[in-house]
């Protein structure tokens, strides 16, 4: 039979017009398909070194990431980061990286698909997200650069402050969590709604 | 419609605005700021509710949280029970009745909103009276992060309900420009009508702020009525008052019996005369302000019975400016009074003896017994308290070092000392957090009157014959009295603990805030002990009454769980699927077509699984990616069997045991290649089956050079079942040959499916010839719908668990954790295939050689066909060894795990874990089912395709 071009279907595609319609002070967009690698690796070992080259940044350290490139660097964990990269880099990137480690002890496993990418901006942003999120998000406590694996109500999300005083997150949900936490968050952008939602 | 019982000139209520409310099916009036109970006494009505044992009528003893009788239950605009009168502002068509200990829940559903925010400061300051404020506003000028909380709706505390002076003006003047400042300070928060009720480990503070309650029907609908602040504070300061504590004795409960300083309160905040004519009853100095203050403003102060025999001469000479008669070294014996007090009783009291009684006209007893600081909070964040004999109560001992009390929280109860009390509250929280305070100028309060010590009495004797105190209440909402705990004692209780339990006493909405001291006080009296000695009762969150649908905030509906979907939730849902909680999951469970019983859909599509072909939606499987130089060990170690022989390009199944032997999870191991597996888990044992695997590399095992990571969500998986399921697959990935020679039972290939790279594996759980098809998830439903459309000349058919079910247990696959229960091993599954004879050792290995795991009469999983095929097992039902019901205790042989009805063999059967199981084969059995026993024939657990001839097509 023919095969025609396929077309992928992200978790939150069919939140799109919910997400677009949120009251002044939250934008939210679901930014779909990124490579996502994750990378086990001791810090500072030879094979670290030669992720970092092949990446040309320094792993970041505890709770923060390397936003700046093309490759994005999330810590998760003591040994471990998350790679975000865009769309359609997860083969190409992930030969390198094993390349480059070569018979050091490092892995790189794809999971681009586990979980997708919600970019939220606003002044709003901060209060929405304490509604159901433990993390201080004072800029003193987490600024810009922070990266922190929390709850969002009952989900489990990487939060990256991108923005001052979180006006610019993004939230990485695993995927068949995505249309919950869509849900939770337009239920919680109610109280914003001026009386109108 | 104008109230009787205000007082002109005085209260901080909105006389220009007047509301209507109903109370007990009356309509009344009164304004805003006005509380329910308030604005009752304002119209005359003392009597709220009768009491829940005895009925004896009750008013209003107090004007807060420690309310012990006036409870209602709101009725409109939506029903609510169980609030204190004394809590309630008044708002327009307020419409509530008294309750008698019992409210009744709405039977409608509550449709205001309800949330929960997160907030941190460095210091929390919980009450903004002038302790409170002046820690606050310390705090805030050294740049520190505050959060000030105050159940009240404006802030101000103690001094709303009083006509104290600060710098010469009134002290109300000073709170606002108090709060103007901090109100400027961007990082101090005032919250108003806002109460804390639990401390929490590691400063975690809960509150509850009232957010539109007092708008009635009028609140707005988006807007969370209320709201649970749960607050990380890096230090506290309790600056929570103290509530006055009542004096037993005979007839201490009826209307118009008050609390002096909540008297106080309601002249000064509310403009309310509580009566007209008074006798005032004190142990101490505190109440002589109130009678003063309600002498000037119009009520006839008929005595002020004082139990010391010595009174201050300030208080004396004020008094005696007024006409106030002071009875010194006299008490109230009791009361007179059917609706309403109309009489107290006097007599002097010297040397434990009561004088001749005398009694007193009035419509008004206030009560003075001392002051017990607020202390429950500071007590559950496990600050200690010690007893001070000179105030008769508990007070703040030993906190730890991020917590402590300021103002008459912790037994300071002059306004000079409690703005004192505040500030250094604030410098010693500012210290431990390493910041340097300024000291504030604080304002004057004037010269403060000589005072003297109170006396400390719990109890006045009864006239009354027998002394039992079985007229003198201590917890009026219970209706507990002197006399319960006089029998506590007498039966042997030593403990307030345990009174507390006999008596109930401390158990009501408002855990004793009136009741408690006093009886430790009456219990040490009664056995002779010190108070000191004896304690209190231990206060525990929350402190005052939150209703669950507070605590539940949004969690309710829809967002109650996570509702966790695979890709492909859509078109289950657009195909009619009926779904399945699988843990958080949604699975679909059947796809019922019109006029379909679940019965006909599940045997239909069991059919066409076995007949022709059909797919499922198996992305829920746990999938975790093992990759390493070590990865064939490590699994060789959690598996039964070995794995590190597995060739790339292969698939093998694996049980995995805790170290008891018994079998917790299973699934399929694929080896990716040479340094990477990745292996399956059931559906709901995902994340332990990680953590499981982590926790043995981690603590036992690091040398281990393997990465375990999870990747269940990356893939969407759809097994494509059935005969005529090669056919299918070659429409759809034409490229891959599944030819068996090619692409034998147990491998699995990269190919291209529908367009997609794929990786395809062959394993089967239906015994069918089956493939499993993995791409990543955003992909799925491309493959899903290239599979359904090449698969409709086939009838291709969408199954879901139950038919999985039923296919499964046809060919005797276990379900760990429904046919196995944590005390079955692989050997109890007739599975002893599956462990390792080679391995020098694995995780329960070592347990297989108990004498109890080699047993021969071990439940061991075999078939049961029912006699009648067409009775259908309940799953969990008993079986025995007779066909009549022995006399207890009946020997029982096992029970049914698992009962569907089969297509293929065109009758029912199940699976069964039974005492000596594969022995008893062909053995007939007994299952008891509503009062009768069904005959079943034991038989071999795999009742279909025992010869396996079907899983190459």
């Amino acid at each position: 039979m023919t095969v025609e071009t396929p077309t992928r279907f992200s978790p939150l595609a069919a939140w799109q017009d919910d997400l677009a319609q949120l009251p002044t002070g939250v934008q939210a967009r679901e930014l779909p398909f990124l490579t996502q690698l994750t990378l086990r690796v001791q810090p500072g070992s030879t094979a670290a070194k030669a992720v970092e080259a092949v990446l040309d940044v320094t792993l970041p350290g505890p709770v923060s990431a390397e936003m700046s490139g093309d490759v994005k660097v999330l810590w998760m964990g003591p040994d471990e980061w998350l790679l975000v990269a865009p769309d359609g880099r997860q083969d190409d990137l992930l030969a390198q990286l094993r390349s480059a480690v070569g018979d050091e002890f490092a892995t790189v496993t794809d999971v681009s698909a586990q979980r997708t990418t919600l970019a939220l901006s606003g002044h709003l942003v901060r209060t929405v997200l304490a509604q159901g999120c433990a993390i201080d998000l004072d800029p003193r406590v987490t600024p810009v650069g922070s990266c922190l694996n929390t709850l969002l109500a009952q989900a489990p999300v990487t939060l990256v402050v991108r923005g001052e005083a979180a006006s610019d997150v993004w939230l990485l949900v695993r995927s068949s969590f995505a249309s919950y936490l869509a849900t939770w968050l337009v239920d919680a952008c109610t109280e914003y709604r001026g009386g109108t939602g | 419609m104008t109230n009787p019982f205000r007082a002109g000139g005085h209260g901080r209520i909105d006389r220009d605005t007047t509301l209507s409310f109903t109370f007990d099916g009356t309509a009344y009036t009164g304004h805003p700021g006005d509380t329910l109970a308030s604005a009752l006494l304002a119209n005359g009505v003392h009597h709220v509710a009768d009491s829940i044992k005895y009925g004896r009528p009750r008013g209003v003893l107090a004007a807060g949280a420690e309310e012990p009788n006036a409870v209602v239950q709101i009725e409109a605009p939506f029903p609510e029970p169980m609030l204190t009168g004394t809590t309630v502002e008044l708002y327009d068509g307020l419409d509530a009745r008294g309750l008698s200990g019992q409210g009744r829940l709405s039977s409608r559903p509550d449709t205001a909103r309800y949330d929960t925010l997160h907030a941190h400061c460095d210091l929390l300051v919980v009450g903004a009276g002038p302790a409170g404020l002046t820690a606050t506003l310390s705090a805030a000028r050294a740049g520190a992060r505050v959060i000030l909380v105050d159940e009240l709706p404006e802030p101000g505390g103690s001094l709303l309900g009083s006509q104290e002076l600060l710098d010469g003006r009134p002290a109300t003047e000073w709170v606002g420009e108090v709060v103007a400042e901090l109100d400027a300070c961007a990082d101090v928060q005032v919250l108003q009508r806002t109460t804390a009720f639990g401390h929490y480990d590691d400063g975690l503070v809960l509150a509850l702020e009232k957010r539109t309650d007092h708008l009635g029907a009028a609140a707005p609908a988006h807007v969370s009525r209320q709201r649970i602040w749960r607050i990380r504070a890096r230090q506290v300061v309790y600056a929570t008052g103290a509530y006055e504590r009542p004096v037993a004795f005979d007839d201490n409960d009826r209307p118009g019996i008050m609390l002096a300083g909540s008297a106080r309160t309601y002249l000064n905040r509310f403009g309310v005369l509580p009566g007209r004519q008074a006798v005032v009853f004190t142990t101490n100095d505190s109440a002589y302000p109130a009678a003063l203050e309600l002498a000037d403003a119009g009520v006839r102060i008929a005595a002020v019975v004082e139990a010391r025999e010595e009174v201050p001469a300030h208080w004396r000479t004020a008094c005696d400016e007024r006409g106030i008669e002071i009875r010194t070294g006299h008490v109230v014996t009791g009361t007179s009074g059917v609706e309403h007090v109309s009489r107290a009783h006097v007599a002097p009291f010297s040397r434990g003896r009561l004088g001749e009684r005398q009694g007193i006209d009035c419509d008004l007893l206030l009560v003075s017994g001392g002051w017990n600081p607020a202390v429950a909070l500071f007590s559950q964040a496990r600050g200690t308290l010690r007893y001070d004999a000179g105030i008769g109560a508990f007070v703040p001992a030993q906190a730890p070092g991020s917590v402590r009390t300021a103002g008459s929280a912790g037994g300071t109860f002059t306004l000079a000392g409690c703005l004192a009390d505040g500030g250094d509250a604030a410098s010693r929280a500012l210290s431990a957090l390493g910041r340097t305070g300024r000291t504030l100028t604080l304002p004057s309060t004037g010269p403060l009157p000589q005072g003297a010590p109170g006396r400390v009495l719990w109890r006045v004797p009864s006239p009354r014959d027998g002394q039992d105190g079985s007229h003198q209440f201590v917890d009026l909402q219970r209706d507990a009295l002197v006399s319960d705990v006089l029998r506590a004692t007498g039966a042997g209780l030593r403990s307030v603990e345990h009174v507390k339990r006999y008596t109930t006493i401390g158990t009501a909405h408002d855990q004793g805030r009136t009741s408690g001291v006093m009886t430790s006080g009456i219990v040490a009296e009664a056995l002779g002990v010190d108070v000191a000695d004896l304690g209190t009762m231990r206060l525990r969150p929350p402190a005052v009454p939150v209703a669950f649908a507070a605590l539940a905030g949004r969690n309710r509906g829809e967002l109650f769980d996570p509702v966790r979907v695979t890709a492909l939730h859509s078109w289950h849902a657009e195909h009619g699927a009926l779904f399945e909680d699988v843990g958080q999951w949604k699975r679909p469970w059947y796809y019922p077509q019109p006029g379909e019983s679940m019965e006909e859909a599940v045997l239909r599509e069991c059919r066409a699984a076995r007949t022709g072909v059909a797919m499922m939606d198996g992305s829920t499987l746990g999938k975790i990616n093992v990759q390493g130089p070590d990865a064939g060990v490590l699994l060789d170690r959690l598996y039964t069997n070995m794995m590190s022989t597995l060739k790339v390009g292969r698939v093998r199944y694996g049980v995995m045991c805790g170290v008891d032997g018994m079998a917790i999870d299973d699934g399929t191991v694929i080896r990716v290649a040479e340094q990477e597996f990745l292996l399956t888990t059931t559906t709901g044992n995902a994340a332990k089956v990680l953590e499981w695997m982590e926790e043995w590399l981690q603590t036992e095992w690091p040398d281990l050079r393997v990465h375990l990571t999870s990747v269940t969500e990356h893939w969407v998986t759809i097994p494509l079942v059935g005969p005529r399921s090669r056919d299918v697959l070659a429409l759809v990935a034409p490229d891959l040959d599944a030819d068996n020679d090619a692409f034998p039972f147990m491998s699995w290939r990269d190919a291209t499916v529908a367009g997609i790279p794929a990786r395809v594996c062959r394993i089967s759980f239906s015994g069918e010839l089956a493939y499993e098809i993995n791409v990543p998830a955003w992909d799925g439903i491309t493959v899903w719908n290239a599979l359904y459309a090449a698969g409709g000349p086939f009838g291709i058919t969408p199954y879901g668990t139950e038919t999985m079910h039923v296919l499964r247990a046809e060919k005797a696959y276990p379900i760990i954790g429904q046919d196995t229960d944590g005390t079955v091993t692989p050997q109890d599954l007739g599975m002893s295939w599956v462990v390792s004879k080679k391995k020098p050792d694995f995780i329960g290995k070592r347990s297989f050689s108990r004498e109890e795991n080699q047993r021969g009469d071990r439940k061991q999983l075999v078939g049961l066909l029912p006699a009648d095929e067409r009775v259908l097992l309940p799953e969990g039902a008993q079986i025995i060894a007779t066909s009549s019901i022995p006399q207890p205790p009946v020997p029982m042989l096992g029970h049914v795990t698992s009962s569907y009805r089969s297509d293929a063999l065109q009758r029912t059967f199940a699976l069964a874990l039974v005492r000596s199981g594969s022995e008893r084969i062909g053995e007939t059995l007994y299952v008891p089912l509503d009062g009768r026993t069904v005959p079943v024939t034991v038989t071999d657990p795999v009742l279909f395709d025992k010869e396996g001839s079907r899983r190459d097509g």
